[in-house]
């Protein structure tokens, strides 16, 4: 079944149930001081489909990663990945969990070559504890292993040449892809991409939006933070819109332009018109 | 009033013997400890000087309070650092990098104002420190305590030779543990935590958990710099542990380059070497009339020696800001 079809007879609603949830966030909130940041009363995300979550600046679409992905603790409420409640456990043991995520800002670990960025992805190495550390033998053959898979990747995301070089010498896009690439190394589920697009030439924004397709087609979940409406369309089968902290919308890219509640959140409440991203999509079906 | 006057031979074996001597090893291993530390895990430690001061009573105390046997006694030196370690580091390692800093510099001082405080005395001999814990360590040395070691002009007398090579053999395993270790994927996570901390806890790493390693294991080794200091100096004076010290340790590390395995070695040496190469020099030029006495006279020549090598460290932060081991390369990426 294609996403589009699993997703097809659902109601186009906050807080809908979905048939397959990977990630099910019940009245999750949290306040900076006299500011409700995030206040999400229900979101069921579907395994194996791309989500995007959009909204204004300010709508708390980050502080909402960060909580989910443990950067970030809740005031209230919870949150359950794969079966398991995913609130009060902390980052990195949701990302052993198959959770891993990207930052706005990329995060490539300058003073490293590349290949060991990637090594660095691996999780449940035997090497990474102190007293194993000392002994190489108990750890090179793990290590010839992921060096593999690692050298795999990178001739897949077309950054092979750069095997050697230090990351702090690649281009903003290179970092980019080499942090999506990264991410594979620990063998997600659901990988959650920050603005995977920011700051990204159009000709790379192609290639990153393959890269991105290309998770979804090998069962990974994919929910993403993105500004720009050209690659929420593109990509996503499923669009979350935030506002002031609440989700306000549900629904396929096509039908989220016509949503009242949303042209609002962008627009102001007394603009009457469907938004502009949706002109040309009348009759088109999402990808 | 001539320059043929001045004795090179003994400035030189002088400065050999300084650059080779127990003291050398003590500023060594406390660099080696701080290039885990910030080299490595890019902790910010301004206490190195307590780690150290805290090997050195663990194991002077083991023999003076509760009559362990001297290698116990190192042990417990070791035990003392880790405790200090995890002391500074539960409460700051989750709190951004300078909170680890500015508790570091106090903690040093704690230690040294608590062991000479007269409320301790009891226990820790106060300022007199401890003066009778040799013995055991003496019975265990294969050198004759008042017999003559070295190799040809360098020499050293029984007593001081063992703590030379007992502390050049830990420098060694120390490196070797080093080496090892950054070459594993441990290491591999303690520099990905020094890049970017977040990254390696999105990635699946307890970053926390790896800084408290990093950071006992360098306390640990400073700690070791401690007791070769009391092996050396057969005494533990709460006052050679002042807070200056740790900056010695710094220099030293700069000095040989930041995150490199041999770099607080070679940096030890050359900054002993340099110390005593200049103060020998400058009292054989005031003695001999070659500077004269209303510039300066042989009393000033302890300050003086300071202010070169200043002036050499400020030199080499213009001229080479990487140390003598450090990339440039890799130096140039933090401009980026």
């Amino acid at each position: 079944m294609t996403p589009a079809e699993q997703l097809a007879d659902i109601a186009h609603e906050p807080g809908v149930s979905k048939p397959d949830p990977i990630l099910v966030v019940d009245e999750v909130s949290r306040a900076f001081g006299g500011l409700k940041a995030v206040d999400v009363d229900h979101l069921e995300v579907q395994r194996g489909v791309i989500t995007a979550l959009i909204g204004p600046n300010g709508a708390g679409k980050t502080t909402f990663f960060n909580l989910l992905t443990g950067f970030d603790q809740p005031d209230t409420g919870r949150a359950v990945f794969d079966g398991e409640v995913a609130s009060g456990k902390s980052s990195h043991e949701l990302a052993r969990k198959g959770m891993v995520r990207t930052f706005q800002l990329t995060k490539a670990l300058t003073k490293l070559p590349v290949i060991e960025n990637m090594k660095l992805g691996a999780t449940h190495q035997k090497g990474e504890h102190f007293f194993t550390a000392l002994l190489s033998p108990l750890w090179n053959a793990q290590e010839r292993e992921i060096e593999k898979r690692a050298d795999a990747l990178l001739e897949r995301f077309k950054l092979d040449h750069m095997r050697d070089e230090y990351a702090g010498t690649m281009s903003g896009g290179q970092r980019k892809l080499l942090e999506m690439a990264r991410s594979l190394m620990a063998d997600p589920t659901l990988v959650m991409l920050d603005e995977p697009m920011a700051g990204v030439n159009p000709a790379l924004t192609q290639s990153l939006l393959e890269h991105v397709k290309s998770l979804r087609d090998e069962g990974i979940t994919v929910m993403f933070v993105e500004h720009d409406m050209d690659v929420v369309r593109d990509i996503s089968d499923w669009v979350v819109v935030m506002a002031e902290g609440r989700i306000i919308a549900e629904g396929p890219p096509d039908s989220i332009g016509k949503n009242q509640q949303v042209i609002d959140a962008y627009l102001g409440s007394h603009h009457d018109s469907a938004l502009d991203l949706d002109a040309d999509l009348s009759g088109q079906e999402p990808a | 009033m001539t320059f043929a006057a001045i004795d090179w031979g003994f400035i030189l074996t002088q400065s050999v013997t300084q650059a080779l001597d127990f003291n050398a090893v003590v500023y060594a291993l406390a660099a080696i400890g701080l290039n885990i530390h910030f080299g490595y895990a890019g902790l910010l430690n301004f206490g190195q000087v307590g780690f150290v001061a805290m090997g050195a009573y663990g194991m002077g105390l083991s023999i003076t309070l509760w009559e362990l046997n001297p290698f116990l006694a190192v042990v417990v030196g070791m035990i003392f650092a880790a405790i200090f370690a995890l002391i500074l580091g539960l409460p700051t390692l989750r709190l951004r990098s300078d909170y680890l800093a500015i508790v570091t510099i106090a903690a040093a001082e704690i230690v040294r104002l608590i062991a000479r405080s007269t409320v301790m005395r009891p226990i820790t001999r106060g300022a007199e420190g401890l003066n009778e814990f040799i013995g055991p360590f003496r019975d265990l040395s294969p050198f004759e305590a008042s017999a003559v070691y070295g190799i040809g002009p360098i020499e050293w007398r029984g007593s001081q030779f063992f703590a030379v090579v007992v502390g050049w053999a830990l420098v060694a395993l120390s490196l070797l543990l080093v080496a090892q270790l950054m070459r594993s994927p441990w290491g591999r996570v303690v520099k990905a935590i020094r890049e970017d901390e977040d990254a390696a806890r999105a990635l699946g790493k307890n970053a926390y958990w790896y800084k408290l390693q990093a950071l006992i294991l360098g306390g640990v080794i400073g700690g070791l710099g401690g007791m070769v200091q009391a092996l050396g100096n057969a005494t533990v004076q709460p006052d050679f542990f002042v807070a200056p010290l740790t900056f010695f340790f710094w220099l030293v590390l700069i000095l040989g380059g930041v995150g490199k395995v041999w770099a607080p070695v070679f940096g030890a040496v050359v900054y002993w070497f340099m110390i005593t190469f200049i103060q020998n020099t400058g009292r054989q030029l005031v003695d001999e009339g070659l500077i004269p006495t209303s510039i300066m006279d042989t009393s000033q020549i302890d300050q003086i020696r300071f202010w070169i090598v200043g002036a050499a460290l400020a030199l080499l932060m213009v001229f080479r800001p990487q140390g003598f081991f450090g990339s440039k390369e890799e130096m140039a990426l933090d401009a980026r």
